[in-house]
């Protein structure tokens, strides 16, 4: 049962990573890019890691994607003046393409005439009997502390400088000054009139 | 016949997939935003490889290590997204053959 589910998600996750890259309008590429995500969390969950596979959906197909969505339909681009020079650019790609996947099936496959890695060494945490969540989080939150922070720090870089770079200032919208709302006082902001019978206030 | 599922048929996806991002890139050399669903495309092979690894080896180490990638991605789709919109407030277009008149 289990070649048929990876030959299925593997085969799926092929074809639409080969229509990210070649499909007419990006939109449809983003879509496209969203199944591919798709798959690889059924692969993560075969594969036995479960927490990164829903990570993976979460983030991925929750937050980037959705970026990408919003980026691609709200700039008003002429996408096919983008595609001039496809042609031209082709077999050079496909050249370098070819080679490097030929190289790397290559030395896939004789891997297993190589020196065996064998875990045993303190550095590696062996997995237990343990679900992945729990094992994970066990060395997370211990040995990779200062690094999980790490990571939390570059998800705030990452935030303030997405933040300062789009953000512009307009002159007709209203905002709120805290500094002149605080300043103001009651003397400026409050006038007692005396107001005449059968008159109006001016 | 079938071949019962191993590593090497992971390695073998993964592979595939990362040598279709870098055709990407090539292949769309214009589209800015094509080129950074390519990169995502990339690290999503790159990720593949580390769990593929972890769980053959059975250690923990590359789960750790795919989780930064993760968070490494989402951090750099977002600065890119971020100066793919900058670029094209300032353009009016985002062919990357433009970007050469932004050096010093």
């Amino acid at each position: 049962m289990l070649p048929f589910f990876f030959y299925t998600f593997a085969i799926i996750s092929v074809i639409s990573s080969f229509m990210v890259i070649f499909a007419k309008n990006p939109v449809h590429s983003v879509f496209f890019l969203i199944l591919t995500f798709f798959n690889a969390t059924g692969l993560f969950v075969l594969m036995g890691a479960e927490f990164l596979a829903m990570l993976l959906l979460i983030v991925y197909v929750g937050a980037v994607a959705v970026l990408f969505l919003f980026v691609v339909m709200m700039l008003n681009i002429d996408f096919n003046s983008l595609r001039t020079g496809m042609i031209k650019n082709a077999p050079l790609g496909l050249l370098i393409g070819t080679i490097l996947l030929g190289e790397m099936i290559f030395s896939f496959i004789g891997m297993k005439y190589g020196v065996a890695n064998k875990p045993g060494n303190e550095l590696f945490i062996v997995l237990g009997e343990e679900e992945n969540t729990r094992a994970l989080g066990k060395v997370l939150y211990t040995n990779y502390i200062y690094l999980f922070q790490c990571a939390g720090l570059i998800l705030l870089v990452a935030m303030i400088g997405a933040i300062v770079l789009t953000h512009r200032k307009r002159d007709n919208v209203k905002q709120q000054d805290a500094v002149k709302q605080i300043l103001r006082n009651r003397e400026d902001a409050i006038e007692v009139k005396e107001v005449e019978i059968g008159k109006g206030v001016l | 016949m079938i071949y019962p599922i191993s590593l090497t048929h992971y390695l073998i996806l993964a592979a595939i997939i990362f040598n279709i991002g870098i055709f990407g890139v090539f292949l769309n050399r214009k589209n800015l935003i094509i080129i950074l669903m390519s990169i995502e495309l990339m690290l999503l092979a790159v990720n593949i490889n580390f769990i593929a690894f972890s769980t053959h080896l059975n250690i923990i180490l590359g789960q750790v290590f795919a989780l930064f990638i993760l968070t490494v991605a989402a951090a750099e789709a977002s600065i890119g997204l971020a100066i793919l919109v900058v670029f094209f407030r300032s353009r009016g277009s985002i062919a990357v053959d433009d970007a050469n008149s932004m050096k010093g």
